[in-house]
């Protein structure tokens, strides 16, 4: 029965979904470049490894490349692709660690109350109010710069509100009969968070989770322009870093530096355009707005 | 504001910078193992340079020996020596102090007041064109990254039009006859990337703006102003704008890591010769002490301008007395 009740809920939502224009437009643009990511490098001629000759360096657009030539002669339209696969990948592992992080200690925090509340909200306090990029630039420079650690620094550093949010939604959740009822039962702590909490905070995760994962896409995108990127991957940060560092911005290259640019701003906008329209449909008092 | 919770906001900001201090130490010691031969990766480095550093990190002894030793450091403001300039890092650090706090203040200051001025506009024409012409700009803005904004501001403003020069807050090797002249440069240095960090906040803020003012309007007293005949503009600059206004502090405070974030990747485009540049110089010559430094000194004043939002807050609005 509980579980025929959730799949009303989340046939609700999808419906909800489809018809917020704001949604609808978000979930169409992200799905694009899911499929981009996935399919992308199939259909395009071009490897990323392809250095061209000197005569190919920084060539505007043509029928052999669409979207031009880069500063080493390698086609644009082929790394904005195998960019695509990269920037989502990192963005989408990052907002799952900190996805993780945010609900463990959210969940912890609101549960057990008391010093551990007050110590794990400190924490989170401090994680909260320092400025997120010197502690990445500050990480990612004594780690390395590898795909892996420029994931787990901005993985490690986007939890905080996450784990606020939740805090909040268990002290609530933790005050209904069915807890106090499973309490009585004689179930443990980990059984209660695990079976009765996270689900009840659950829809607050997801709607938090498409914010969280616009940062990490930004977050990506500026760690590697500033050179902390992994020098072996492509992803639109890194485009943008050659680009600039070449000079090619002021050599009016604009099928370089414009779109790698846009796509982030796409991706980001539909997460935006999500996160926004998730806040409406899940919070009945914006609904009128 | 009460004493006691005056008291223990001041504890809080106080745990949150020893936090700081702590994270700052592992960081930069205990993390990758060996410090030295994190610093030793520098070729920057020299051999008594590495000497020095041992001795200033006192790191032939135990940990919690090492740990007062820093602790002592950061108290005299010794922030130890940096490889790229050869000079302590407190003297080159308090240098660019000046230059960002130009760029972001004036920012802030602008940003500040377009945004509410727009969002006013927006939550007065509520559903109009305009309303939605505001919330377009919010999501939009804030889906760029900035310093691919500042890219683009330098190619159309420097590079293609060539109104604006392109890089550093003066002319490089010019000497100024009088402070009019002198002004009149750093202004046109300055326009671009204080324009450029403005358009980054205004969209959040002219959103915040918009959100509270609907919030307030919806309320009773505000039904009672405009059933004693007051008119529209009247009720709305008088009556409502004022409540409205508070939620801004609070936006503003939790803004400050968003705006250093900012301040990094604009000096880093225009080059700009404040903090942010000078982290990222620190970066890509991989000089730790300088780099430490910056941190520690960035993290601090945004704990305390959070505090500082706090008190303001909770002065300005008595309905948090308690």
């Amino acid at each position: 029965m509980k579980w025929t009740m959730r799949k009303r809920k989340m046939k609700a939502f999808g419906k909800a979904v489809y018809r917020n224009k704001m949604a609808f437009t978000g979930a169409v643009i992200l799905l694009l470049f899911i499929l981009v990511a996935i399919f992308g490098p199939i259909l395009i001629p071009f490897s990323t490894m392809d250095f061209g000759e000197v005569e190919d360096i920084l060539n505007p657009p043509s029928k052999a490349h669409l979207l031009g030539t880069d500063d080493m002669g390698r086609d644009v339209l082929a790394n904005l692709i195998s960019g695509a696969r990269i920037s989502l990948i990192i963005g989408g592992v990052a907002t799952f660690i900190s996805m993780g992080i945010g609900t463990l200690i959210g969940i912890c925090s609101g549960y057990f109350g008391k010093g551990i509340d007050n110590a794990l909200m400190r924490f989170t306090d401090f994680f909260l109010v320092i400025p997120w990029l010197p502690l990445m630039m500050v990480l990612a420079a004594i780690l390395g710069t590898s795909l892996l650690n420029i994931i787990f620094v901005i993985g490690i550093t986007g939890w905080a509100g996450t784990a606020r949010v939740v805090r909040s939604q268990t002290l609530s959740v933790r005050e209904r009969p069915f807890v106090e009822r499973a309490v009585s039962l004689g179930a443990g702590s980990g059984h209660i968070m695990a079976r009765h909490i996270l689900p009840n905070v659950f829809p607050l995760v997801f709607a938090n989770t498409v914010l969280v994962a616009a940062v990490a896409i930004v977050s990506e995108t500026t760690l590697s322009f500033l050179g902390l990127g992994d020098p072996s991957t492509a992803s639109w940060g890194m485009m943008l870093h050659y680009a600039f560092e070449s000079g090619s911005t002021s050599a009016g290259a604009y099928w370089y530096y414009l779109p790698p640019g846009i796509c982030v701003v796409l991706v980001v906008l539909s997460f935006t355009l999500l996160g926004y329209a998730f806040d409406e449909i899940l919070n009945p008092k914006l609904r009128k707005r | 504001m009460h004493k006691g919770e005056l008291l223990k906001k001041l504890i809080y900001a106080c745990i949150t910078i020893l936090i700081v201090l702590v994270f700052n130490f592992l960081l930069f010691r205990v993390l990758p193992g060996d410090p030295l031969a994190m610093m030793m990766r520098n070729p920057r480095a020299t051999t008594e340079m590495l000497e020095g550093l041992k001795q200033f990190y006192g790191l032939d002894q135990p940990w919690y020996v090492q740990f007062f030793t820093y602790f002592k450091h950061m108290f005299q403001g010794n922030l130890g020596v940096s490889f790229l300039y050869k000079a302590p890092v407190s003297k080159i650090v308090v240098a660019r102090i000046l230059p960002t706090l130009l760029l972001v203040g004036v920012a802030e200051l602008l940003a500040i007041f377009v945004g509410i001025i727009i969002g006013i506009v927006a939550a007065w024409k509520r559903g109009t064109k305009l309303d939605v012409g505001t919330l377009s700009f919010s999501l939009i803005t804030y889906s760029v990254p900035t310093f691919w904004l500042g890219m683009i501001m330098l190619v159309v403003f420097c590079v293609g039009f060539k109104i604006f020069p392109t890089s550093g807050m003066f002319t490089p090797g010019m000497t100024f006859q009088t402070t009019g002249a002198m002004l009149h440069d750093l202004m046109r240095h300055s326009i671009l990337p204080i324009v450029t960090m403005a358009l980054v906040l205004i969209g959040e803020y002219a959103l915040t703006m918009r959100n509270t003012l609907i919030d307030v309007l919806s309320e009773d007293y505000i039904t009672t102003a405009r059933a004693k005949g007051f008119k529209e503009r009247y009720v709305l600059l008088k009556h409502a704008l004022p409540n409205a206004l508070l939620p801004m502090i609070t936006i503003i405070a939790i803004n400050i890591g968003f705006v250093v974030a900012g301040a990094i990747q604009i000096e880093t485009i225009f080059s700009w010769p404040g903090l942010g540049r000078l982290m990222y110089e620190a970066l890509s010559a991989r000089d730790y002490p300088l780099l430490q430094g910056i941190f520690l000194l960035v993290t601090v004043s945004v704990v305390l301008a959070n505090f500082l939002a706090d008190i303001t807050y909770s002065y300005i609005d008595p309905r948090i007395k308690n």
